[in-house]
């Protein structure tokens, strides 16, 4: 039943032990690697509380076998800023907007995010709702959310 | 501490009360460095599990742990026989089973616990118990409750209240009648339920937790495993949202018996499905109405009668039956009520705390009454509502006089006033009812306009001793508070830390982690009641340090007390001639002090249900723009005004954060959130099927006022804002639905064939 | 074997699968693993097909669109495929959020053959052939061949989905679908429509409301008869609600936790004519 694989992490290979073979890239994240980041809020990618980039591509962790990205990119929240004096351009925003209440929805929100600016750096607020329209919030309505998303946006274009 | 002797120049009053300061915590959560319940590791730990009940109503014949315990990688299999202590445990009433031994009363009530290895060891083992269940018919119906065999031997009545006011056979010329019900909603909190307990050397246990109420937590599981509460030592650990969903127990007391009689740790973290079975829920209403008024459109009597499904076990359901009962007609002056209120025990899953507590089920009932009277009156339907608007002065239906402030009509007229900005007609779909799915096109509409207040009680009421512990410890310069509020994302850790520096003129404030061990209860992180109480403890607390040092201050300057003051990390006499370092004060000795602070008491409801039941209240109001697409009943909200009464703003932005959330979760329940039954079984237990609203759902909220009339006796002046948006919001959406539909719509969630098919 | 296969060209994954013919194949895994994470599925080997290239083109020719069954979602709403099937991209715009139409396939949509699978509808409508193959070699199936119930196909051990193939139509395709909010929800009911200029005819299938994708045979017919085809496919509106009507009798839909049997018939009704308008109008608005 048990499985030994690489996975690359934030640019580190991490050697994955005694892993069960169903065992979820977010299982394997959290409690094998120790990145809890990622967060584990429904398992059947409806909330996107989970999102990585998988070579460079969003994706819901808890809909990916781990063992099957072995080789594969991967890019959690946590490689996404280096320690807690350099937060990323969204980071900030996020912190500085009052997007932040409870945390728990953050994380996927800021890889989403970083996705969809990377993709679009102004996006409409109609592209930025649909963009991130899988990732469930329970305590801000969102409103903060998107301020800071356009806040970010508007950042990012005037600071090449 | 000289790099933090170099802050004392910050200018404090950027960063104390009332500035739109950041949150503490907000680094580590978009770093994903924030430890929440369920990031705990340690050396050696399991994983528990629970297995549950599949039936609604069942008598256990026989449970055989065997097949199991056999299982490799089992550590443990416990039922109700290894319940150490008491076997029940409750937020009010102790009527609920740690673990049901004979009998099961809803789907999903935890029957035994497995400690493994790994999750899916512990799942397949909770799986290979064997249950041998007799399965009885489930009693569902809430209004066949109080009638029915009791199915606990508490009865099926949880707690009837009547309000009888005024001249309950008074009359009015118009009068207008209806029938309305609430679905279940949940609190859907995006962190599941999870935790860790280890055991300690003392026999007794330490659990890390996300809760809203850590004392009380030790309370019930310390009597449930039968020893004294000192041995259980709880610390908060990050909460992922909680809504009430965590005021009652779910997992803290599997923990803690799993880690005793493992004496290894131990760690839980619900799958989502399971989380909707593990904690309580919203009440479902059911409610009958009739309201007279003059021709003028006074209101004279208000008759009601309130029956919210308490689910099987009490939970607080007490408490909440009499929020819906207080609060049954609105922010409105009645000279004369008839309210019986109800609260039943089902086989439906149990109901207890969620935002709003009570008052949500109502305000959708009275401000559909109010609409309605509005149309038989031929009234404008805002001025109803302010010709009846209660101010300070006024009785509730309790009889109780409001002494404090209470700006209802403002509130009312800044919503109602507040230009609606300019919705360009649009043909994008995802603007559009169906979104993405392009149902609809912007010639299958109909728009409509929605109205509503609410109000509620701010801190706990009925007599309940009602308390907040704080400490504060000043020492080179910084300060430390401890308290054992639970930040649940509401932002007290930022309100704490503003508090300190305007109190103490200093800029750097610790908080000592929220834990049972080294401060009393701050009570629960509910009923709108932290800011005011627990930050009232911390400004006390703050406040005997500073006289502290005034008062040392004093003596060795031969300066008055009154011509002393803490200001940018210095204290320093009025003309600022004389002044001193608290940096320095502070080095060589800490100033500390801790207090129990409480707001003034209230009282019991009499047999009539009258009393000064209550302390302090809070009314908001909401103004809804909703597209509706009649031919499919598909919804669309274009945008959202609201106006709040807030006492004072303490900060900005996340007052903004609390209203734009609380009315998105009323917007949930007016259009999509339900927990759906068949005969006690959840049929929707999972963010698949149980929706909460995306990006797409919620429109831009304006808050067209902070209405800022300090509250007397309130540390500030400030009341709690967070539930008051959850109240009025989805009996605005509903009103808006019908503005644009012409239907009556006495049920919410509102659904499609609501709509479509009337 | 307890292991999980990533195999690197369709014959590798095909002769993994006749040696283990019993290896749970994982596509996208926006269906399995929700069902491996709740523990109601627990394989021992994986076969596992991201990087099978085979299954990852797409070719567009003058008369049909050849799509791979590892071609997701994204990649059909942002490729030259959702000018050549604009009606498949518009589903595949309603399918989860943007992560999961990310890593969910089209192949994956087929496997998992749900009623509520929301390219399926498009598929019957624009005469898809689906393509298995085995080691032992290759069938051509037609939707309602390979789908024979709710989560049912006839794939046999050993077989695998490897493309999906769609008539290019000329005129108006549509793709509408009912859910209970605005984004990232499951179908409670829907329609796809074309109007096919060339064979001049109409076709219609419909998703959550009964066991497979039912095609509106009847309806189809009588309103292909009802449009001025010579006009632009004009179409007079009571015609449309008309045909919306008789869509609606064309399936079996239940009540469940989702909706209700009626809302459902209902819907369909006002879906298939609004569709119907949508591509019969003069200004069509078949793009995303």
């Amino acid at each position: 039943m048990s499985n030994t694989y690489s996975l690359r992490v934030n640019g580190t290979d991490c050697e994955v032990t005694d892993s069960d073979i169903t065992e979820s890239l977010l299982f394997v994240l959290r409690e094998r690697l120790g990145l809890t980041g990622t967060k584990n809020a429904c398992t059947e990618g409806e909330c996107s509380s989970c999102a990585v980039l998988v070579d460079g591509m969003l994706t819901c962790s808890c809909l990916v076998l781990a063992a099957a990205v072995e080789g594969q990119e991967i890019t959690t929240v946590e490689g996404l800023s280096n320690g807690p004096e350099d937060l990323s351009v969204v980071q900030q925003a996020f912190v500085d907007n009052g997007a932040v209440q409870c945390g728990f929805c953050t994380p996927g929100l800021i890889v989403a995010v970083h996705d969809l600016l990377e993709a679009d750096p102004a996006p409409t607020d109609t592209d930025v709702r649909e963009a991130l329209s899988g990732n469930l919030c329970r305590c801000t309505g969102y409103g903060r959310i998107l301020a800071a998303v356009h806040a970010a946006a508007e950042q990012m274009r005037s600071t090449p | 501490m000289s790099r933090q002797a170099t802050i004392t120049h910050t200018n404090t009053a950027n960063r104390g009360i009332g500035a739109d300061v950041t949150r503490p915590d907000g680094i580590p959560k978009v770093q994903g460095s924030f430890a929440f319940s369920s990031d705990l590791w340690a050396d050696d730990f399991l994983w528990g599990h629970t297995l549950r009940s599949p039936h609604a109503s069942a008598r256990i014949v026989s449970i055989d742990i065997g097949p199991a315990l056999a299982t490799t990688g089992v550590h443990a299999v416990l039922t109700a026989e290894d319940v150490p202590g008491q076997l029940n445990f409750g937020l009010e009433h102790g009527d609920q089973p740690v673990l049901a031994a004979n009998q099961v009363r809803y789907v999903g009530e935890p029957v035994a616990l497995v400690a493994a290895d790994h999750p899916d060891i512990a799942r397949r083992a909770a799986e290979a118990i064997v249950v041998y269940y007799e399965v009885t018919e489930p009693l569902t119906d809430s209004e066949a409750a109080p009638q029915a065999a009791p199915i606990h031997p508490d009865g099926n009545v949880i707690r009837q209240l009547n309000i009888r006011h005024g001249n309950i056979n008074a009359t009015g010329e118009v009068t207008v009648e209806g029938t309305y019900e609430v679905g279940m909603q949940d609190q859907a909190f995006m962190g599941p339920e999870s935790g860790m307990a280890l055991p300690d050397e003392d026999g007794g246990v330490e659990l890390f937790v996300s809760t809203q109420w850590l004392h009380v937590d030790r309370s019930q599981i310390a009597a449930c495993l039968g020893i004294a509460e000192a041995q259980v030592r709880i610390t908060l650990a990050g909460v992922g949202g909680a809504f009430g969903a965590r005021e009652d127990l779910s997992l803290q007391l599997h923990l803690c018996l799993l880690a005793l009689y493992t004496q290894k740790p131990i760690k839980m973290v619900y799958s989502r499905d399971e989380s909707f079975l593990g904690h309580v829920h919203r009440h479902p209403a059911k409610m009958w109405y009739r309201h007279h008024a003059t021709r003028q459109g006074r209101l004279v009597k208000v008759e009601a009668r309130i029956v919210l499904d308490g689910g099987a076990y009490a939970s607080s359901s007490g408490a909440v039956i009499a929020n819906a009962a207080c609060f049954a007609v609105g922010p409105y002056k009645v000279g004369s009520a008839h309210i019986e209120g109800l609260a039943v025990r089902t086989n439906n899953p149990p109901c207890g705390a969620m935002r709003g507590f009570g008052a949500v089920q109502t305000c959708f009932a009275h401000e559909s009454q109010m609409d309605k009277l509005a149309v038989a009156l031929e009234m404008d339907p805002i001025e109803l509502r302010l010709l009846n608007a209660l101010a300070p002065g006024d009785r509730l239906i309790t009889g109780q006089q409001i002494t404090g402030t209470f700006p209802v009509a403002e509130v009312i007229r800044q919503c109602a006033e507040a230009p609606t900005p300019e919705l360009a007609p649009t043909q994008d779909h995802r603007n559009l009812p169906g979104g993405s799915g392009r149902t609809t096109e912007a010639t299958d509409t109909a728009r409509g306009e929605g109205f509503a207040v609410g109000f509620k009680n701010l801190m706990f009421s009925e007599g309940f001793d009602d308390f907040s512990s704080a400490a504060c410890r000043l020492a080179d310069g910084v300060a430390t508070i401890t308290c054992a509020c639970a930040e649940v994302g509401q932002g007290f850790v930022t309100l704490a830390q503003q508090i300190a520096r305007t109190e103490l003129g200093i800029d750097e404030v610790i908080l000592a982690p929220a834990q049972t061990a080294t401060i009393g209860s701050a009570g629960s992180t509910s009923a709108s009641r932290q800011t005011w109480m627990s930050g009232g403890a911390v400004q006390a607390a703050c406040n005997k340090v500073r006289s502290l040092i005034l008062a040392d201050i004093s003596a060795k300057w031969g300066v008055h007390l009154d011509g002393l003051v803490l200001r940018d990390g210095l204290i320093c006499t009025l003309d600022g001639q004389q002044q001193a370092s608290l940096a320095e004060l502070t080095a060589n000795r800490a100033y500390e002090a801790d207090v129990v602070y409480r707001h003034a008491p209230t009282e019991a409801l009499d047999e009539n249900g009258q009393g000064n039941a209550h302390v302090s209240f809070a009314c908001a109001a909401h103004k809804v723009i909703a597209d509706v697409d009649p031919d499919l009943g598909l919804v669309r909200i274009r945008h959202i005004t609201t106006a709040q009464d807030v006492g004072r703003i303490l900060n900005p932005t996340q007052a903004v954060g609390q209203i734009e959330g609380g009315t998105a979760q009323g917007v949930g329940l007016a259009l999509m959130e339900e927990i759906v039954l068949d005969n006690g079984l959840v049929r929707n237990a999972s963010f698949t099927d149980y929706v909460i609203p995306t990006t797409l759902d919620m429109p831009d909220v304006t808050i067209a006022a902070f209405i800022e009339e300090p509250e007397p006796g309130a540390p500030y002046g400030a009341k709690g804002i967070g539930e008051p948006p959850t109240i009025s919001s989805s009996a605005a959406v509903a009103a808006a639905v019908r503005a644009a539909t012409g239907l009556d719509l006495p049920r919410i969630p509102i659904r499609p064939a609501d709509i479509a098919l009337s | 074997m307890n292991r999980v296969v990533l195999p690197l060209s369709l014959q590798e994954a095909l002769s993994t699968l006749t040696a283990d013919p019993d290896a749970t194949v994982l596509a996208g895994g926006t269906d399995l693993m929700v069902e491996i994470n709740r523990g109601m599925r627990r394989p021992t080997s994986v076969l596992a097909l991201a990087k099978v290239p085979e299954l990852r083109r797409w070719e567009i020719t003058p008369n049909r669109i050849h799509i791979g069954a590892g071609v997701t979602y994204t990649e059909i709403m942002t490729t030259e495929i959702a000018q050549a099937a604009p009606a498949l991209a518009q589903a595949a715009r309603t399918v989860g959020s943007p992560p999961i139409r990310n890593a969910g396939t089209l192949g994956g949509n087929l496997g998992t053959a749900s009623p509520a699978g929301d390219t399926l509808p498009v598929l019957a409508t624009l005469n898809a052939t689906i393509l298995l193959q085995s080691a032992n070699g290759q069938r051509q199936l037609q939707l309602d061949e390979f789908m024979v119930g709710v989560k049912r196909t006839c794939l046999e051990p050993g077989e695998l989905i490897i493309a999906t193939e769609l008539d290019r139509t000329n005129g108006g395709q549509e793709y509408l679908k009912i859910g209970p909010r605005n984004a990232m929800v499951i179908s409670m009911a829907g329609v796809a429509l074309v109007a096919d200029l060339d064979t001049r005819s109409v076709r219609c299938a419909m998703g959550s409301v009964d066991a497979g994708i039912p095609r509106a045979l009847k309806a189809e017919a009588w309103a292909a008869e009802r449009i001025d085809w010579d006009n632009g496919a004009a179409i007079d509106p009571a015609v449309a609600q008309e045909f919306g009507q008789r869509v609606s009798t064309e399936c079996s839909p239940i009540d469940d936790h989702r909706s209700t049997a009626a809302y459902r018939r209902h819907a369909i009704g006002v879906l298939a004519a609004r569709a119907l308008n949508r591509v019969c109008s003069p200004k069509r608005n078949g793009h995303v």
